[in-house]
């Protein structure tokens, strides 16, 4: 809709600049382009208030008049163009400020601080690739000197794996302190998200509790990515042990339990896929060459071995996180 | 990376051919042209070929589990055949290895 009083402003521009006042009214013509596209307007319209000038300047030959008619045609693409790119403008901010919501939301779900226990040190990286992670974390401390971990990876970005954290969260919450052991909460869980989540979406996940008393952490794995054990009497790494199937793939599974012990200066990493699935140039980190770049960090405290690793991987990869990387550290001291 | 996909159907199975990194990107491609056989009432068994796919990430895993929950549903026959070691190791991970049909078919 054209403002009142820009056609009689459009009618002196374009007089002055036909009556040689100059370059700079090409530049004034410029900003009322623009002032133009901030008020919607279309390009037929403008074409339409061009043909309008004319006639107030002068007498318009019939040619001229008539071939407006073939310009106005040739814009209306251009016209429905426009209004598209505005439709999607209006549409991706909407996009985003629901993104920014389920992100509070998110974040909300995480840990805020890491619990403090003598004789172990945790350390944590979780860095979301876009604005919304498809990793989940979670550590709570029990009774008796316990606290339990969760290290997930969701399939899906965006909303739907936020909205699974969630989903994923609440199921473990609302067990309170009945602290089933890992292989009967991953059995329930599978049962949660089998049947609450579309069929091609799963979760991968490893969850266990460690026992600050024994230095012990009994876990479960549900289709997960591979652990990393450091035992210190020989200096090497290991690979944790423990396989099941992905949450929400089969109706009923059954998960079996492992434990591992650890001696002082033992370390246990939990992981995500997106600290293995790196890629370092043309090719993809192989599980040995991580351990080659573990090794580098062993005799750190568990929150420096975390961050240490993460910057050598994000430097190696050039700065680029294409996948949510999380790493879980536990050092016994 | 781009990814093409071949269909080739016989008598007994039609067979998908995919080549290229099957990934959030290029996942929908791969999930619409396997469904599109699965909801077709002339297909009873279904073939992908992963001969030519080095990488593959949960994207695909999560398109393989629900093309083999809606075969099962719907009586199809629905393998994969000729993984690389690292597909391969994706699926023994998840737990796919154990319950989806695997061979190792002829590559082109």
């Amino acid at each position: 809709m054209m403002p009142r009083g820009i056609e009689e402003e459009y009618i002196r521009l374009l007089r002055d600049y036909l009556t040689g006042q100059g370059e700079d009214k090409l530049y004034d013509a410029q900003q009322l382009g623009k002032w133009m596209l901030q008020q919607d307007i279309s390009p037929e319209e403008m074409i339409d208030l061009h043909g309008r000038a004319l006639e107030h300047l002068g007498d318009v030959p019939e040619f001229v008049r008539a071939s407006f008619s073939v310009l106005t045609e040739v814009m209306i693409e251009y016209g429905n163009e426009h209004r598209a790119v505005t439709t999607l403008r209006s549409k991706h901010k909407q996009l985003q400020s629901e993104m920014a919501v389920a992100s509070a939301m998110q974040k909300s779900l995480l840990p805020r601080e890491l619990p403090v226990f003598p004789g172990v040190e945790i350390g944590l990286v979780s860095v979301a690739a876009k604005q919304i992670s498809g990793d989940f974390y979670d550590i709570v401390a029990h009774d008796n000197g316990r606290f339990c971990l969760t290290i997930a990876d969701i399939t899906g970005k965006g909303i739907s794996a936020a909205m699974c954290m969630s989903m994923l969260k609440y199921a473990m919450e609302s067990l309170g302190e009945m602290l089933p052991g890992p292989g009967e909460m991953l059995r329930h869980l599978n049962r949660v998200v089998e049947r609450n989540t579309d069929p091609s979406m799963f979760v991968t996940m490893v969850y266990g509790c460690y026992d600050t008393n024994r230095h012990s952490f009994r876990y479960a794995v549900a289709g997960h990515e591979p652990g990393f054990v450091y035992r210190a009497r020989d200096g090497r790494f290991y690979d944790m042990e423990g396989q099941g199937r992905a949450l929400g793939i089969c109706n009923d599974c059954s998960y079996v339990e492992r434990e591992v012990r650890l001696e002082v200066g033992d370390v246990l990493m939990l992981l995500t896929d997106g600290v293995t699935e790196r890629k370092i140039d043309r090719d993809y980190l192989q599980r040995d060459e991580l351990v080659a770049y573990l090794e580098a960090e062993v005799g750190a405290s568990a929150q420096a071995m975390a961050d240490g690793l993460y910057s050598k991987l994000l430097a190696l990869s050039r700065f680029e996180l294409s996948d949510d990387y999380t790493m879980i550290v536990l050092r016994r001291t | 990376m781009d990814l093409t996909i071949k269909r080739i159907s016989s008598e007994k199975e039609h067979q998908v051919n995919l080549c290229g990194d099957i990934d959030a990107y290029t996942g929908p491609k791969v999930k619409e042209a396997i469904m599109t056989l699965v909801e077709s009432p002339d297909v009873a068994s279904i073939v992908v070929d992963l001969a030519e796919v080095e990488y593959m990430d949960s994207t695909g895993i999560g398109i393989f589990i629900a093309v083999m929950k809606a075969c099962k549903q719907t009586g199809r026959t629905f393998l994969v055949q000729n993984l690389s070691p690292r597909v391969e190791r994706l699926f023994r991970i998840t737990g796919l290895y154990e319950l989806i049909a695997i061979r190792k078919g002829e590559s082109e």
